[in-house]
């Protein structure tokens, strides 16, 4: 609970144009992507989606790139109180619970997929009509044999969880603690150190996110493992995707953080925007974990 | 829509600005509140006019308006409409409006996310608007939007409608988070938790839910996306997918959504008895725990809606007994709201009345649930009218009606006018008689076996049909006259003293009426642990 002299200073930032601009980026980006999908499912080779979700995108980060600046700036002009900050630590809290729950979907398909569906398919459990589509059907996991092959063909293997994967789970694994010795430096008010561990962890990011874009050419070159290859494909590429697309999203947090660090922005006391970032990054983390032990190790 | 909170001043605050672009780029959370509740009424007679399209098709047997393609979009449209862009946002803007009120906060803790968070609405419901004008129409699978009606025969709008509850889906998140930091963060000094009014402890909990169960939507919608487009197989089972999987996801969404439409009504009941029947609230600590007992088990009951898909027996007894569970705690809060009322010195103006048909129908539409939670019996009823009966009663005279009450128990407030206690109560009433007449015999012709979602019907049907449209007609016009009485409302009328009502308890009592643009910018002093 706030005393009453923090009270007083609360802050209510008078009309904003940013929100509205927010909006508006958002949903041409979704509405540019909208058409852009249409017109790649229907063969068209307009230019509308591409252009309208670009021109989203652009909005979008630009709006957010003044809104970001906006907070930074009022913080700096010591607008904002102690209990203030507390709604920004709340907040960013909520949202990683959101990606929680976010992922939590995911996860639950591809279990409810793999202990029940499969099992169903394959006619387990005298399950009738399920059986007498695809009679000669075997269930199996990882699914190499698709119960309607000419619809999906399937993979000729999978990647098992020894090779980039293992290397993968160190690099996320390190940067985790990198993250956290670049916190230890603000602590200390040693810029030198800030900047040297959040490079090492933004190396790490890259270098996982490279190491991801291998195992997906691998997939689809070697083992014909695609989007369309089956609902291993499918659980796979979502699951894995997803993550990468936070990992990149996490990635580019830590650089805008790098780029703070480097102006001298952190200190003890104020340094919310980075262990924003770094509760992002070890979320991250910890569904690659998950998706280390469930998708590669349990499921291959 | 400016006229709701212009003709006030105010000595220690810069007021609003001028003009259209107050609306745009305000950050205040009373501007917001109006846009949300404006927003919502809008779309509530955007789908209304849907439903009567329905309603009008079925007056008699035959195909007589629509062609049944049509009929389809429009059974779709109604339902995602009133879901998402009436009854959901109707809530936020309360909660918006109140809860900085309530809590003694000077507003919303993220006020231009707040902003932000309304202003994506309007853009994602003209691109699900827009769809009805596009090549092969609107979505056409019901607001169920079921896989692989949604996926491999659903017509090319279905893109369009996936992102835009993507976006209704960052709209909710946000405004919840939002919620849930303001309640946590900046309650007035000294005020518990256990010492909030009951519609900021609902809120509390309908945000966490929406928090938790929005993504889950966007994950579905995402899966539908993927396997339009990209070739995945989550809802085909020739990849080793299953259509079924589609449902589970969905309701895993979809149940706990319907306690996001009806929890924050709960708050508003109980604010509204204690007030016209003058005693305190009955059992103010088991409404909390009712509240959050209701949330939990929502969570685990959401194949209910599936009995007949052909789970295991195993699963449909386990999803029978703990729908059944959630009889308990909102009898609880049915249990209260009438112990409440009992022997209170009572009086009964319009938000009286809207507050006990809420008890009463809500009440109707919840037993009839528990009547579709047992198994067997659902086999008989799934897909038919009685469905159609039961969430309607729970919707319309249970979140719609609750939120007509708050309209009229808060107007004073909001505008510092009392509106026309004799309009209201006619409002009440032909609102009363049309809900009734439109949704009571939808239960005969269900449990007589007529399906959902058909243009057409065996002539059996007729008799129950022609009743359920007449009523449908006149709760719709009904509406517009709630319309002129608001408006009448905000442009004039008998001035508001700050308590409004004599028996009101509440931090928002104890400011002026209007309520100044911004409120509480040093705490309020408490009452004697009143509220609780």
């Amino acid at each position: 609970m706030a005393s009453d002299t923090t009270y007083e200073s609360y802050y209510v930032p008078h009309n904003s144009a940013l929100p509205i601009f927010a909006s508006l980026g958002i949903f041409l980006t979704v509405y540019g992507g909208g058409n852009l999908l249409n017109e790649m499912s229907s063969g068209s080779d307009s230019n509308f989606g591409i252009t309208v979700f670009l021109m989203g995108g652009l909005v979008m980060a630009t709006t957010l790139f003044f809104w970001f600046a906006k907070v930074i700036e009022e913080n700096h002009a010591k607008m904002y109180s102690q209990q203030m900050n507390k709604s920004f630590v709340w907040g960013m809290s909520w949202f990683i619970f959101s990606e929680v729950m976010f992922f939590a979907a995911f996860f639950g398909a591809l279990f409810y997929i793999r202990f029940w569906v499969v099992d169903w398919i394959g006619g387990v459990g005298e399950r009738g009509p399920s059986d007498m589509i695809w009679p000669d059907y075997v269930p199996q996991w990882p699914l190499l044999d698709n119960p309607n092959p000419e619809q999906f063909a399937a993979p000729a293997g999978v990647i098992g969880p020894w090779g980039l994967p293992l290397v993968n789970t160190l690099l996320l694994v390190t940067s985790s603690f990198t993250v956290t010795f670049a916190h230890h430096a603000i602590n200390h008010g040693d810029r030198k150190k800030i900047i040297g561990w959040l490079v090492a962890t933004i190396v790490l990011g890259l270098a996982f996110l490279v190491c991801q874009a291998v195992e997906y050419y691998e997939a689809y070159a070697h083992y014909g493992l695609t989007l369309n290859s089956g609902i291993f494909g499918s659980t796979f590429f979502m699951l894995t995707g997803f993550h990468g697309a936070h990992v990149t999203i996490g990635t580019i947090m830590l650089i805008v953080m790098l780029g703070r660090a480097m102006k001298g922005h952190f200190t003890k006391t104020d340094c919310f925007g980075f262990e924003a970032a770094a509760w992002y990054w070890h979320f991250v983390d910890v569904v690659w974990l998950l998706l280390f032990v469930l998708v590669y190790i349990m499921g291959t | 829509m400016s006229a709701v909170i212009e003709n006030h001043h105010d000595d220690h605050h810069h007021g609003p600005d001028k003009g259209l672009m107050r609306w745009v780029l305000t950050t205040n959370h009373k501007d917001i509140g109006t846009l949300y509740l404006w927003f919502s009424f809008a779309m509530f007679l955007v789908g209304g006019c849907m439903a009567l399209v329905i309603r009008a098709e079925l007056f008699q047997p035959g195909l007589q308006l629509v062609v049944p393609e049509f009929f389809n979009q429009m059974t779709t449209m109604h339902g995602l409409i009133m879901v998402f862009g009436a009854v959901m946002p109707a809530f936020v803007g309360l909660a918006n409006w109140l809860v900085p009120m309530m809590i003694g906060a000077p507003d919303m803790a993220l006020p231009r996310m707040n902003n932000y968070s309304f202003w994506i609405l309007p853009f994602a419901f003209g691109m699900l608007l827009s769809t009805l004008f596009m090549e092969g129409g609107a979505p056409n699978f019901g607001w169920t939007f079921y896989a692989p009606l949604s996926t491999e025969y659903a017509p090319p709008s279905v893109t369009f409608f996936i992102f835009a509850v993507h976006l209704m889906g960052i709209s909710s998140i946000m405004g919840s988070i939002n919620v849930v930091v303001t309640i946590l963060n900046l309650r007035a000094p000294g005020m518990r938790l256990m010492d909030m009014p009951l519609f900021v402890w609902t809120w509390l909990i309908t945000a966490y839910l929406l928090i938790a169960v929005m993504p889950v939507l966007a994950g579905v919608v995402t899966m539908m996306l993927m396997d339009i487009h990209f070739g995945t197989a989550f809802f085909n089972a020739g990849g080793g997918g299953d259509p079924v999987l589609f449902q589970h996801v969905f309701w895993f969404f979809g149940h706990p959504e319907v306690y996001i439409m009806i929890l924050p009504a709960f708050g508003v009941v109980s604010a509204i008895i204690p007030t016209f029947a003058r005693k305190k609230l009955f059992g103010y600590d088991s409404m909390v725990y009712a509240t959050a007992s209701i949330a939990f088990l929502s969570f685990i009951v959401w194949a209910h809606h599936m009995f007949t898909v052909g789970m295991p027996i195993a699963g449909e007894l386990y999803f029978m007994y703990a729908t059944m569970l959630i009889a308990v705690p909102t009898g609880v809060k049915v249990f209260n709201w009438v112990a409440t009322m009992w022997q209170g010195s009572m009086t009964f103006e319009t938000p009286m009345l809207f507050a006990i048909a809420f008890v009463i129908l809500f009440t109707i539409g919840g037993l009839s649930g528990l009547m579709l939670a047992i198994v067997p019996a659902d086999f008989q009823y799934h897909d038919t009218y009685f469905v159609v009966a039961h969430f309607h009663y729970v919707l319309v005279p249970g979140s719609i009606f609750s939120i007509m009450a708050a309209a009229y128990y808060w107007l004073p407030k909001w505008t510092g006018n009392m509106y026309d206690e004799t309009l209201g109560k006619t409002h009440f009433w032909l609102s009363f008689v049309g809900v009734n007449v439109t949704f009571f015999p939808q239960h005969f012709i269900g449990l007589a076996g007529m399906p959902r979602r058909y243009p057409d019907y065996a002539l059996q049907f007729a008799d129950w049909n022609m009743v359920s449209s007449m009523g449908a007609f006149l709760f719709g016009f009904s509406q517009l006259l709630f319309l002129f009485i608001v408006i009448k409302c905000i442009r004039g009328g008998k001035q508001a003293t700050d308590e409004v009502w004599d028996g009101a308890e509440g931090l928002e009592w104890t400011v002026a009426s209007p309520a100044p643009y911004h409120t509480f910018s040093t705490p309020p002093a408490l009452p004697e642990r009143s509220m609780a």
